[in-house]
């Protein structure tokens, strides 16, 4: 049946989704380059690819924190294989936005920069985005979560939460005047955290189960949450 | 008033308009092609191939064709002018901040076809002799037409070399005949959400209010503005009429003006309404002063790869300055 293959897809299944989600989270890449290279991006094109790669940040980060409420309310267990590459991805085009905002808007003058982070709010809370991020991509890769084992591992990377609070604190506190976009993507992270509540309780009422001895731990074998 | 001229080289050793406009696509299109393997990363193309390809996009009837027939007809050259290189017409006039047609820069020159310049007319009203209106055709009349080319300073950080066509907005004000206890005078942009669709939505106050003291209003900077590049102005620049001060952020400017009304007390303006922290009233470029969110010390000249440092007054301190002689410009913002 075509729903069953949806819900296990084989393993070549599997590897082909896997590449054309690559692909997928490439193209804002290739897009911005092509624009640039064709001269498509308005007047200010500086402007629209440091915007650009901060959004594709943003969207990435509340993808990834869609992957295990999705994975759990659809029972499609291979969604968690996924998820890794879109946190880095999330990475790489957070990489990305600082490059341009240290080379396009500040040409490295460090000075400037280090003035800019401590005075101004809205970058203050990018930069903490960004070192947050960091170590998360770091310990991305499976040896380093046997390395940590799996509670320490969860432990550190439930920092994704407080990293998309703030790159949307970051996005919310830098516009204008017309605040509509932080404010969707504001209220998408409260839906996306406001899920993981009673998650996280139900989790915690089965973990004190177990200890008690009433029940097994039956729970996937990947760490479960972010 | 002593008024002093800037130090610039005189217009008539500008180069003429459809030359610079031409060479300056031509080496914009190189510079974009050469920037795009750093900005990129991912560029395999050699240096020699990306000059190859600018050279074969380059279309030389580009330029002729964007700048227009000139329809306003002959104008007096302004001692005003920057020698700077102009935008090209398609920047100034597809890169706006003009919140009645939308917030995106973009959206102005999508949407403001909407907007209806004919019949038009503006009213003065307030502190004046007599309130009246006079139409957009006898405006024309008041002074002569003259072209300049002035900078202009946004609050967000980026700067354009504009050449406008218009005449002192102090032609105007005397025809208006404030009294004597007017002291500032507030510019009223239209407010009409069929013909402005963003007026729809309360990102600022409508109808947009400006203002300036009635000294700056009639400093011979200070420009009413009815063209662009020798044509009328395009809606999306604030069509038919609008006000130009280059000493101060772009917002200070108010366009598609509907009314002038003379006041004795400092106006609130929309973006003094909107936050009071961040936009005040008198908002002369200063580089230091910063947003209180980001930095004004340098600014980003539209087509430029760097960033240039940002001039006191825009580069007008000479002839402005005087103005605010005595005032302490980082509590009067």
């Amino acid at each position: 049946m075509w729903a069953g293959r949806v819900a296990k897809p084989s393993a070549a299944w599997l590897a082909r989704i896997k590449v054309a989600l690559f692909l997928a989270c490439l193209l804002p890449t290739v897009l911005l380059a092509l624009g640039v290279y064709q001269d498509r991006l308005g007047p200010n094109p500086i402007e629209v690819v440091t915007r650009g790669t901060g959004e594709w940040t943003l969207r990435l980060l509340l993808i990834t924190l869609t992957v295990t409420p999705l994975c759990r309310s659809s029972g499609w267990k291979w969604l968690m294989r996924m998820r890794r590459m879109l946190g880095l991805f999330a990475f790489y085009y957070a990489l990305l936005h600082l490059g341009s905002y240290l080379w396009l808007d500040q040409f490295f003058d460090w000075g400037a920069i280090g003035r800019d982070i401590l005075k101004r709010p809205f970058i203050t809370v990018g930069v903490a985005a960004f070192m947050l991020l960091v170590p998360l991509a770091a310990t991305s890769n499976q040896a380093m979560v046997r390395r940590l084992g799996g509670r320490r591992w969860l432990r550190l990377h439930r920092s994704v939460y407080l990293i998309a609070i703030l790159a949307v604190t970051h996005f919310w506190w830098l516009v204008k005047r017309d605040i509509t976009e932080p404010v969707v993507y504001a209220s998408i992270l409260a839906v996306l955290l406001g899920m993981r509540l009673p998650l996280h309780r139900w989790g915690q009422a089965r973990t004190q189960a177990a200890a008690k001895g009433r029940a097994r731990v039956t729970g996937p074998a990947w760490p479960r949450n972010p | 008033m002593l008024i002093r001229k800037p130090a610039d080289i005189p217009p008539s050793e500008i180069t003429p308009r459809s030359t610079y406009v031409e060479r300056r696509r031509f080496l914009g299109k190189l510079a974009s092609v050469g920037g795009v393997g750093g900005v990129s990363g991912m560029s395999g193309m050699s240096g020699v191939g990306a000059l190859a390809m600018a050279a074969m996009s380059w279309r030389p009837g580009d330029a002729v064709a964007e700048v227009g027939a000139g329809s306003l007809g002959a104008l007096v050259k302004s001692a005003h002018s920057t020698n700077e290189t102009p935008n090209s017409l398609h920047d100034i006039s597809h890169y706006n901040n003009f919140y009645e047609f939308g917030v995106d820069k973009a959206a102005p020159a999508a949407q403001a076809h909407t907007l209806v310049t004919r019949p038009w007319t503006v009213r003065v009203e307030g502190l004046v002799k007599k309130p009246r209106q006079i139409a957009i055709e006898d405006i024309l009349k008041l002074a002569p037409l003259e072209e300049r080319i002035y900078r202009l300073r946004c609050v967000e950080g980026w700067s354009m070399v504009i050449p406008w066509v218009g005449f002192p907005l102090e032609r105007l004000i005397r025809w208006a005949e404030p009294l004597s206890d007017a002291k500032f005078v507030e510019f009223v942009s239209l407010h009409d959400p069929k013909q402005m669709p963003g007026q729809l939505f309360p990102v600022l106050r409508w109808p947009y209010v400006e203002g300036l003291r009635l000294d700056e209003a009639m400093h011979p900077l200070a420009l009413l503005a009815v063209g662009l590049y020798g044509d009328i102005l395009p809606k999306q620049n604030g069509a038919p009429l609008r006000i130009v001060v280059p000493w101060k952020y772009g917002f200070k400017s108010g366009k598609s003006i509907v009314a002038l009304r003379f006041v004795a007390q400092q106006p609130v303006t929309s973006w003094m309404r909107a936050a009071p922290s961040e936009y005040g009233f008198y908002s002369n470029v200063n580089p230091d002063v910063d947003h209180p969110r980001w930095s004004q010390a340098r600014e980003r000249r539209i087509g430029e790869f760097g960033k240039r440092k940002t001039l006191p007054f825009n580069g007008y301190g000479e002839q402005v300055a005087g103005l605010y002689a005595g005032m302490d410009l980082r509590k009067q913002f």
